[in-house]
C-alpha cells in the first residue's frame, strides 16, 4: 500500500466513534480445496459494517464475494482471519445471519408460503424479537404468536394472499420475496442476500430493489448485499465494498447512500458508476 | 446495549470513501498443497480400510474370548481356511459357477426392466401394467418362487436364472422408474425440442438424467440378486452335483468345518465388496458425481 493512500485512511478505531461496528471482517482469507491443492477465494480481507448499514460487496465473478458472504454466514471456515459480530467471534451458521439466496429453491417446496415463513421460527425456537413491539421478549414463541408474526411479514412483502400457495404456484418474484420474509421475521442481526434478484427479469428487479428499499426505510435492518452490477450496487447499497478478483481483495470502499432509484440518470451517479467502473478494471499503481 | 446515536445517517455519511493500490500476488499464496496425513485421509480405500482392519480386530478378540471353534472361529482360522481354499481352487470354482450365474440372471433382470419402464414412460397402459405387476411381484421373496421354478424348469440353471431375473427385474423396474418421473420438464422439453422420440429420448435423455436412482436401484439389485442365489444354492447344487458358493457353504456346515463356512461367507462379502467398490463406485464417479448430480 502506498504512503499516500495511507495518509488518507484514518485508521479503523477512528470509524468506531460514528456507530457501533456490528460486524468486523478483520484480516480474513478463505480457501477452497480443489484436487488435493488450496486455491485463495479472497485474500486478507477487513471492512467493517454499522448497524443500519446496506452494505454492498462488489466485484466481478472470481472475486470471493459469495464465498465471503458464506463465511460472514458461518457456511465455511476461513483460513485466516476472523468475522466478529458485535465483537464475538462467528462459528458457524446461526440464526442471527440469515441469508436469501439468489436460487428459487432455498423455499422446501413441501411446505406452503405461510409454513415457510414459520418453520424457521419454530425449528430455532427464537425469542419474539421480530415482532414489533415484543424485542426482549423472553422464551420460545408459541405456535400462534410464530403464525401471527409470519403473516406480519407476509403482509410487510404484499404475499398475505398467498399464505396458503406452494412455492411452485408462485412466481420467481414472489419467492424471493417469500425468502426475504422468512429472513427478516427470524428477527437477524444481518440479512445477507446473495445476488437475490440476479435471476429475476429486469422489471421485477426493480420493483424489488424499490421495495427492498421501502422495507428498510420501515425496518432499518442491517443489510449485507452481494451483486455485480454497479447500478444496483448503487441504488440499494449506502456503502460499497469493491473487491478485485483472482483472489478477491478489497479495491476500494464507497459511498452510495445519496443515490436512489430515482437519481439513476443524475451526473453524480453516473460519474459515481465510471470511477468504480475504472476501480474494477484496473488495479491501480501495482 | 446499543450506543443510541440521534442521526446516524448523518454519521454514517462520514465515513471516508478510501481506494487502494493491488501489488501483483505472489503466486505462493494463491495455491499450495495439502499435508500429506489430510491427502491420505482423503482417500476412500484407506479410510474404508482401516475401519476393516478394526472390523476384524473385533472379531478377533471376540471369538478368542469365546473360545468355542465350532461356533465361532477367529478371524485368522478363517483367513486360513480361505487360503487354503483359494489354493487348492475349490473357493474360486465355487465362486466362478455362482458368479457365472448372477450375471446371466443379472443382465437379463436389467434388460427387462428397461424395457418394461421404457414402456411405462411411453404409454399409458404400460405405466399401469408396471405399477400393477411390481405392486404384485415386489413383495413376493424371490426364494418363494424357487418351488415353482423347479416344477417348470427343473433341477439346474435355469431354475435358478428364473429366481435371479425376478430378485433383479422389480425394485430395479420401481427405482428406474421412479427416476424418470423425476426428470424436470425444461430437460424434456430440450430433448423433444432437438426432435429425440421413443427409444432415443429415454436413451439419451431420460436415462443420463434419471441416472443417480438407476444406479441406486442396481445396488439394490445387485445385492437382492446375491441373496437369492446363495439361498437358493443352499437348496441344491447349481447344476446337478456342481455347486455354488452356497452349496460350498451349506456342504461344509453339514460336515461341521465351521471355519470353512465362515471362508465360504467371507468370499461372499469380499465379491459384493469388490463389486460395490469397483464397479459402482467406478461407474459413479465417471457418470454423476463428475456431472454433479450426486455430492462427492
Amino acid at each position: 500500500m502506498n504512503a499516500l493512500v495511507e495518509e488518507l485512511l484514518p485508521p479503523p478505531t477512528a470509524q468506531t466513534q460514528l456507530a457501533r461496528p456490528l460486524l468486523q471482517v478483520q484480516e480474513l482469507s478463505l480457501e477452497y480445496a480443489s484436487q488435493g491443492r488450496l486455491l485463495r477465494a479472497a485474500h486478507q480481507l477487513s471492512f467493517e459494517v454499522l448497524e443500519g448499514d446496506r452494505f454492498v460487496l462488489l466485484g466481478a465473478s472470481g472475486c470471493g464475494k459469495s464465498s465471503l458472504l458464506k463465511a460472514i454466514g458461518g457456511f465455511i471456515e476461513p483460513a485466516e482471519g476472523q468475522v466478529l459480530l458485535d465483537g464475538q467471534p462467528v462459528h458457524g451458521p446461526g440464526p442471527d445471519r440469515v441469508a436469501v439466496f439468489q436460487e428459487f429453491d432455498q423455499l422446501p417446496p413441501w411446505k406452503t408460503v405461510l409454513a415457510n415463513v414459520m418453520f424457521p421460527l419454530l425449528a430455532s425456537g427464537l425469542p419474539g424479537g421480530g415482532l414489533p413491539g415484543r424485542a426482549g421478549h423472553a422464551g420460545r414463541a408459541g405456535k400462534a404468536e410464530v403464525r401471527e408474526r409470519a403473516m406480519h411479514w407476509l403482509a410487510k412483502v404484499g404475499l398475505a394472499d398467498f399464505a396458503h400457495s406452494y412455492p411452485h404456484q408462485l412466481s420467481g418474484g414472489m419467492k424471493q420475496r417469500v425468502a426475504i420474509a422468512r429472513a427478516l421475521a427470524m428477527g437477524p442481526r444481518v440479512l445477507l442476500m446473495d445476488e437475490p434478484f440476479a435471476a429475476l427479469d429486469a422489471l421485477t428487479r426493480r420493483r424489488m430493489q424499490e421495495e427492498l428499499l421501502q422495507l428498510w426505510e420501515q425496518e432499518r435492518f442491517t443489510l449485507i448485499f452481494v451483486t455485480h452490477s454497479i447500478e444496483e450496487s448503487l441504488v440499494v447499497g449506502n456503502r460499497i465494498l469493491l473487491l478485485s478478483p483472482h483472489p478477491g481483495r478489497v479495491r476500494a470502499e464507497l459511498n452510495a447512500q445519496q443515490f436512489g432509484l430515482h437519481s439513476q440518470g443524475s451526473t453524480e451517479f453516473q460519474a459515481q458508476a465510471q470511477r468504480i467502473h475504472r476501480l474494477l478494471f484496473t488495479t491501480g499503481k501495482p | 446495549m446499543s450506543i443510541v446515536t440521534p442521526f446516524p445517517q448523518l454519521l454514517q455519511a462520514q465515513r471516508p470513501e478510501y481506494e487502494l493500490d493491488l501489488p501483483p500476488m505472489p503466486a505462493y499464496t494463491r495455491e499450495h498443497r495439502l499435508p500429506l496425513p489430510q491427502r491420505l485421509w482423503q482417500l476412500t480405500v484407506l479410510r474404508r480400510g482401516l475401519l476393516l482392519a478394526l472390523l476384524a480386530l473385533f472379531w478377533e478378540l471376540g471369538a478368542r474370548w469365546a473360545d468355542n471353534e465350532l461356533l465361532l472361529p477367529s478371524f485368522s482360522q478363517t483367513a486360513q481356511a480361505f487360503v487354503d481354499g483359494i489354493q487348492s481352487g475349490e473357493l474360486l470354482s465355487r465362486a466362478g459357477l455362482s458368479l457365472g450365474l448372477l450375471l446371466q440372471g443379472y443382465a437379463l433382470g436389467v434388460v427387462l426392466s428397461l424395457a418394461l419402464t421404457a414402456l411405462a414412460v411411453s404409454t399409458r397402459l404400460g405405466r399401469d401394467l408396471l405399477a400393477t405387476l411390481t405392486a404384485m411381484f415386489n413383495p413376493l421373496p424371490a426364494i418363494a418362487l424357487l418351488p415353482l421354478a423347479l416344477l417348470w424348469f427343473g433341477l439346474g440353471a435355469k431354475s435358478l436364472i428364473f429366481v435371479l431375473v425376478h430378485a433383479v427385474l422389480w425394485p430395479l423396474a420401481l427405482n428406474t422408474y421412479a427416476g424418470f418421473q423425476s426428470v424436470p420438464d425444461t430437460l424434456r422439453m430440450a430433448g423433444r425440442n432437438y426432435g429425440l422420440k421413443g427409444l432415443r429420448f429415454v436413451w439419451q435423455i431420460l436415462v443420463p438424467s434419471a441416472l443417480p436412482s438407476i444406479l441406486s436401484g442396481l445396488r439394490v439389485a445387485w445385492a437382492f440378486a446375491w441373496r437369492t442365489l446363495i439361498a437358493a444354492e443352499l437348496f441344491f447344487g447349481a447344476s446337478s452335483g456342481r455347486g455354488g458358493l452356497g452349496w460350498y457353504i451349506f456342504q461344509n456346515r453339514n460336515e461341521l468345518l465351521t471355519d470353512r463356512v465362515f471362508a465360504g461367507l467371507a468370499f461372499v462379502i469380499l465379491i459384493g465388496l469388490a463389486v460395490e467398490g469397483l464397479v459402482f463406485n467406478t461407474v459413479e464417479r465417471l457418470t454423476v458425481q463428475r456431472w454433479g448430480m450426486q455430492r462427492r
